[in-house]
């Protein structure tokens, strides 16, 4: 069960318990009690809207910034990768196989806000030996979802048999 | 004019049951739609992308009039493997424009002017009109709620006559979403041996099951030598508009209903068997179809359990996408209840008695749309149903 509700509210994490257990055909009680025990064992890390920023006023800047480190004896990568992940520009850290190392996700509200987070605070970092640092010219398809894309109409027959 | 120019046969014949709501519908806007036959999902992506490089390969002329033989080859293995029917691709599998065709072909190849057809009903809009039109006398086989709408062998045993040359399956059914397992269709078949009767196995349905697997009838044993197994690519992968099905039976019945199909179709569109072929042969076959069940299961039970709750009896479908609630205690015949649930709250549902008389009382609710839109209809179904029966206290 636990799978199927994961599924259910990756696709909507607005479902209630009650349209859950519809769905799978169990008791409401049942999924409410399961969705706590995710939350508690962080199966379930939170929930967010998936927002498309360019239909707002804000003005920001996302990049992806592949970093070369040096590993560390003992921690390897880990130690490096949390201390990148602390700073609050910093969505998303991924350890990557390949040409680099980690791959940094920053947000900034323009370009020289991020190129000053990386010249300032990530090129600074001891075993940071190198960066090369990539804008996102526009986001066409974000957790699953195809930004600015209105929904599709039902090309159907409205009866058929 | 003067002259009858429209055959009398054609002309008496009545239209059916959907295209008349049909018509109705399409003068409305805003209408929330339970109505459709067809899944709601696109063909999977790598089926299409088979059939644009065909094009694109120049792939455009006609095949064999029996289809391509990789693609006949790919239908006997799925079969075999899925329900244990054996066919010889070479003489034994023939590909149609959709399984519409087949139940064409099959009726013309057996029906002699005057012989009786027996035809499960509620059923397909085609069944009936397909058996006139090969000459034969369609005798309507009435499965009830009570049944779960299954065949049994009393419904088959008071309609047999010494003209009775055939039976028409439907299952999993359109519209009732009842299936047939295999215990009764062990019940039926004795039946059927006895008074050597063929059937017409119309199987579109087959991968569409919930909870069970479906069962061919003509793995059964004494079936196989009689039975025309109709198939296709509309339900199973989402590819309706491909026009793609296929009859799957022993030599002599191919044969017959490949001369048919050789005057009147040529062979069924060639970027069409390409795309098949790659839905049938690919690797992801089972996931294309695993996801497709798995979301309607879903809607399944939100569509049975909302109909309940508003306290009309609905029988729990174990296939297909329908679901058939009864509405007789709304005190309103089945055309009048869609009527006006399409006037007063926008819902286009489907009159049960589009699918043969017995359809009274009953109305079909196909559930391949999506969950949010499911809800909305039966929000609007609900409201209309607590009107109505205030109405009548």
């Amino acid at each position: 069960m636990r799978e199927e509700i994961l599924s259910l509210l990756e696709k909507n994490s607005e479902m209630s318990a009650e349209s859950i257990a519809e769905t799978l055909g169990v008791s409401a009680e049942a999924v409410a009690a399961e969705i706590k025990k995710m939350e508690e064992e962080k199966v379930i890390c939170g929930y967010s809207a998936i927002v498309n920023w360019d239909k707002t006023e804000r003005r920001y800047v996302t990049a992806l910034i592949e970093v070369r480190v040096t590993p560390q004896r003992g921690d390897g990568f880990d130690r490096i990768a949390d201390r990148i992940l602390r700073f609050p520009e910093v969505k998303a850290v991924y350890l990557m196989s390949g040409g680099f190392d980690l791959t940094v996700i920053v947000e900034g509200k323009d370009i020289k806000e991020v190129a000053f987070f990386v010249s300032d605070k990530l090129s600074t970092i001891n075993a940071v030996i190198g960066t090369a640092t990539h804008f996102v010219l526009k986001n066409y398809k974000d957790h699953g979802v195809v930004m600015g894309q209105n929904l599709k109409s039902d090309e159907r027959m409205i009866v058929s048999p | 004019m003067s002259k009858q120019y429209i055959a009398k046969s054609i002309e008496k014949m009545p239209t059916s049951g959907i295209r008349k709501f049909f018509d109705v519908v399409s003068t409305m806007e805003g209408v929330i739609s339970l109505g459709v036959g067809e899944p709601d999902f696109e063909t999977p992506w790598h089926v299409r992308e088979e059939a644009i490089t065909s094009i694109e390969k120049g792939k455009t002329a006609y095949t064999s009039n029996q289809g391509m033989v990789p693609l006949r080859q790919a239908i006997a293995d799925y079969l075999y493997e899925k329900y244990d029917i054996k066919y010889d691709a070479e003489k034994e599998v023939l590909i149609t424009v959709g399984a519409s065709e087949g139940i064409d072909l099959a009726l013309r190849a057996i029906c002699e002017i005057g012989d009786e057809v027996l035809v499960v009903e509620p059923s397909y809009v085609s069944y009936k009109p397909c058996v006139v039109m090969a000459g034969g006398v369609p005798i309507p086989l009435t499965t009830k709620e009570e049944n779960d709408f299954r065949l049994t062998v009393s419904d088959i045993e008071e309609k047999i006559t010494d003209k009775t040359k055939a039976i028409i399956l439907p299952y999993p059914n359109n519209p009732t979403g009842a299936i047939m397992e295999k215990k009764d269709l062990e019940a039926i078949s004795d039946i059927i041996i006895k008074n050597d009767l063929v059937v017409i196995s119309d199987e579109i349905y087959g991968e569409l099951t919930y909870g069970r697997k479906h069962v061919s009838i003509a793995s059964l044993p004494g079936m196989h030598e009689r039975t025309i197994v109709l198939n296709g690519f509309s339900k199973a992968f989402a590819m309706t508009g491909w026009r793609l099905g296929y009859a799957a039976a022993p030599k002599p019945f191919i044969k017959q209903m490949t001369k048919i199909h050789q005057y009147i179709i040529m062979c069924a569109p060639t970027m069409s068997q390409y795309a098949g072929l790659e839905a049938l042969t690919s690797e992801e076959r089972e996931e294309d179809i695993d996801i497709m069940r798995e979301a309607y299961d879903e809607r399944r039970r939100v569509m049975v359990d909302g109909f309940r709750n508003m306290g009309l009896s609905c029988f729990e479908p174990m296939g297909a996408f329908y679901v058939f609630p009864c509405i007789k205690s709304t005190g309103l015949t089945s055309e009048e209840f869609c009527e006006r649930l399409l006037y007063e709250e926008n819902v286009a549902v489907v009159p049960g008695t589009a699918f043969g008389e017995c359809g009274e009382g009953f109305i079909r609710c196909s559930y391949a749309y999506s969950i949010e839109s499911i809800k909305g209809a039966l929000e609007r179904i609900e409201k209309f149903v607590k009107r109505i029966k205030n109405e009548n206290n």
